[in-house]
């Protein structure tokens, strides 16, 4: 029981001394304007890491949530030069967002891939059709469209709406893992696929509703980041799968599923996004940046091996 | 008679082995000569593995001494039993698929060069003249993984060999083998024992232990019942040795009229089961069980939709029923309480609760998908109550509880669906004895209420005590289905071992 409890708590303690300990080195850092753009800049990723802290609970892995964030962008961008309505477009680009992550789902579960290669090779054909639809150059999204823009750069009640999207996906993400049953589901298929099956449980459908979840959020984040930007990049995105990935982990999820809270990927990501910040705040070039993400992953995935042990 | 034979090249005196504290085996004898073939029987779960393994040097004695070419031996692993001239074929393969039949039989002493390349002429030369030896056709430079699971075995009888040992152990070897095979096996048998090596061969097979040993040795439970000279005995002497336990435990059959046949099986096919065709009816429990590997467990997962059929139908109280996945089954009416709990049954970093719930969740949702707290933690009290499951707390993490709990919990997720046709399997193993009384009278209680029951058990004195009827299953056929008053143990092992109940089919 205590050394659950200790497993929960780390990354909460991580946060906190880390905290303290920026806040000593940088008198910025506990601004009011710092905080919120530490929070704005962590909100995709956590929002990212939430899908794909759902995936990883079941085990598996998905590595092509930033090609779709890219995908998704381009295709909000050219929907934005139509005729469609906003309320359209943007329900066309989540759903697409599902679709994409369902048909990884249905390949890892029917093809019987493993998840690893499934979204890599998702990952690099969605890359490829985002610099293909695109020409490779970044297309201009929204410009003069204020309702779109407000997604990534509006205030409501002096919080950024992504912070706002961000804490709505946490919160509808904790009500579904916690108290519902396709959130029991993805537990009992990360705990035991077989024991799972055994009890009558639709292990694939699950599964595959898992992917889509993932492919759904890493849509929305493309949404937001292109409504942030005014502008979708064909090579937004690259690398973010690594740092839901990190996130997920650092919050104290085991790689091996069963096991893992949504409190503890935002905390992770709030980790990683502080780290980032407090280098900026010091002036550290970006390379030690990458260094220090590093090793924070190392610290943590170590610890989780010492309780566990 | 004895007198007569030479001195044993081997003798184990005084074997004990425990398991965390479980004794697999107690002070057992057991004696091995040159130039003859030993054969080692008993029932599944009487020890001959375990004892086998520790001579093999796969397992550590608790207690005794082993004695080998008259000198004490002591052994640090297989690699050391091998080198001192001690060679087992185990039950199970053990091979690299992706090599080849003479990488596999020279895996880590591969002949070299003397430039220190590996030697490939003499590799292929010699795998090759052990497979002469036996028969086999294939080129020693075939793919592993691309041969049947026969002349894989075969492939391990031929690694087996090239160690030159001077005892050989042969744990169930002609399982996967065809006919062909198994003759050119005798044969190479045959010339190991001319030669003056001691050949140790344990196989359910009466017949090849008639037609190949010399000395008997009969385990059980653990313990040596006896060792003869094969020509001092008959089938029937044999098998009473084997299974002539009594029967010490009480077993609280209750009689219940049986109610309509709720599970119909008519002429099942799978990869693993063959025309199998039976019923079960509400409020009866028949009781499956056969040796080790004779497909229990495989009968039952195809029935559960856990593994493909390809023929025959099947019905459940009267209706078609065609089960694609276990998803299907549960929602038909059926439980499947699986013989390993740890790796099939439970979730055991989740709780009582949460394992007990799992398979009924959809009873505890309320509005916007919410679960009921409060509606699964009384089902699941409800059940912790009923089976008596300690400690008496849903919140319990599965891991922590006994075997016997944790079976309970096994069993409480099985009965949570409301099940007219409940699949048990092995459902006291790994139990205590008192945890092993409660699950009894559990039993029963269903039985009363009126559920079909499929028990498999390796278990004899429980499959007789508890079952209405008994099916006996050989080789994926079942070569039997008994009334509870003309089934003894010696005609369940006659059936078992596929003496009988051929004709049947």
């Amino acid at each position: 029981m205590n050394k659950d409890l200790l497993a929960r708590l780390r990354p909460l303690i991580g946060l906190v001394l880390l905290s303290v300990a920026v806040a000593l080195c940088s008198s910025r850092f506990l601004t009011t304007s710092n905080l919120l753009t530490v929070l704005r800049q962590t909100s995709i990723n956590v929002v990212i890491a939430t899908g794909m802290t759902f995936v990883i609970l079941t085990g598996g892995i998905d590595l092509s949530v930033g090609s779709i964030l890219a995908f998704a962008g381009v295709v909000m961008a050219t929907l934005l030069g139509t005729e469609v309505p906003l309320i359209v477009s943007l329900g066309l680009v989540l759903l697409l967002g599902a679709a994409i992550g369902a048909v990884t789902g249905l390949v890892i579960t029917k093809g019987k891939v493993q998840p690893f290669i499934a979204t890599f090779a998702f990952m690099t054909v969605l890359r490829g059709a985002t610099l293909v639809f695109s020409n490779g150059t970044p297309m201009p999204a929204g410009d003069g469209d204020d309702a779109f823009a407000f997604l990534g750069e509006g205030y409501l009640l002096d919080v950024p709406v992504p912070i706002l999207l961000m804490i709505a996906v946490l919160a509808i993400a904790y009500y579904v893992l916690r108290h519902t049953r396709f959130g029991r589901y993805v537990y009992a298929l990360g705990g035991n696929e077989e024991a799972a099956r055994l009890s009558g449980l639709r292990t694939r459908l699950i599964k595959t509703a898992v992917y889509g979840v993932s492919g759904l959020l890493a849509a929305m984040a493309g949404i937001i980041s292109t409504a942030r930007l005014s502008s979708a990049t064909p090579t937004a995105g690259t690398g973010f799968e690594l740092d839901a990935i990190a996130a997920v982990v650092v919050g104290g999820t085991s790689l091996s599923g069963g096991s893992g809270r949504i409190s503890g990927t935002l905390l992770g990501a709030l980790i990683i996004g502080i780290l980032n910040n407090a280098l900026n705040l010091l002036n550290v070039p970006s390379y030690y940046q990458m260094i220090a993400k590093g090793v924070i992953i190392l610290i943590a995935v170590l610890l989780d091996r010492k309780t566990e042990s | 008679m004895d007198a007569a034979a030479g001195q044993p090249i081997l003798e184990m005196r005084g074997i004990t082995k425990q398991f965390s504290g479980i004794p697999a085996l107690s002070g057992v004898d057991f004696r091995a000569f040159p130039g003859e073939v030993m054969a080692l029987l008993g029932e599944n779960g009487a020890g001959k593995s375990t004892l086998m393994k520790i001579l093999a040097g796969a397992h550590d004695r608790t207690a005794g001494e082993i004695a080998f070419r008259g000198a004490p031996l002591e052994l640090t692993g297989p690699r050391d039993a091998q080198r001192k001239g001690i060679s087992i074929i185990h039950q199970e393969l053990n091979l690299v698929q992706d090599l080849s039949i003479a990488e596999n039989i020279f895996l880590g002493r591969e002949p070299v060069t003397r430039l220190g390349n590996l030697d490939w002429k003499a590799l292929n030369a010699g795998a090759e003249q052990l497979l002469r030896r036996l028969g086999v056709q294939a080129s020693p430079k075939t793919r592993v993984g691309t041969l049947s699971v026969g002349q894989q075995q075969m492939v391990e009888i031929a690694k087996a060999l090239s160690f030159d040992a001077s005892i050989i152990i042969m744990d169930e070897p002609t399982g996967a083998l065809a006919d062909a095979e198994s003759a050119s096996l005798f044969n190479v048998i045959r010339e190991l024992k001319a030669s003056g090596k001691a050949v140790i061969y344990i196989s359910h097979r009466l017949k090849e232990v008639f037609e190949l040993s010399d000395r008997v040795t009969v385990m059980r439970d653990g313990k040596l019942i006896g060792e003869v000279a094969t020509s001092a005995l008959t089938e029937d002497s044999v098998i009473e040795m084997m299974v002539g336990r009594r029967l010490t435990e009480r077993y609280p059959h209750v009689e219940v009229a049986p109610g309509p046949v709720r599970l119909a099986v008519d002429n099942l096919e799978s990869r693993y089961t063959h025309r199998a065709s039976f019923s079960v009816r509400g409020g009866e429990i028949v009781g499956v069980t056969g040796l080790m590997g004779a497909g229990r467990t495989e009968l039952a997962l195809a029935l559960f939709g856990a593994l493909a059929r390809t023929g025959g139908t099947l019905s459940l109280d009267g209706e078609p029923y065609a089960p694609g996945s276990p998803h299907e089954a549960v929602s038909r009416g059926m439980a499947y309480v699986s013989e390993d709990r740890k790796q099939r049954g439970l979730l055991l970093g989740l709780s009582i609760k949460d394992n007990i719930a799992l398979p009924a969740l959809k009873q505890f949702e309320r509005r916007v998908f919410y679960l009921s707290d409060q509606a699964e933690r009384a089902a699941a009290r409800g059940y912790v109550e009923k089976l008596a499951i300690r400690p008496p707390r849903e919140d319990q993490v599965v891991r922590r509880l006994s075997g016997g709990n944790q079976q309970k919990v096994s069993i409480a997720k099985g009965l949570i669906t409301a099940p007219k046709v409940l699949i048990l399997d092995e459902p006291t193993r790994g139990v205590d004895v008192g945890a092993k009384q409660e699950i009894y009278q559990l039993i029963n209680g269903l039985k009363r209420d009126g559920l079909a029951i499929l028990m498999i058990s390796s278990e004899m004195p429980e499959i007789l005590g508890m079952s209405d009827r008994i099916m006996v299953i050989h080789e994926g056929t079942v070569t039997g289905m008994l009334e509870r008053g003309e089934a003894t143990q010696e005609t369940i092992m006659r059936l078992a071992i596929g003496l009988e109940g051929r004709q049947r089919e």
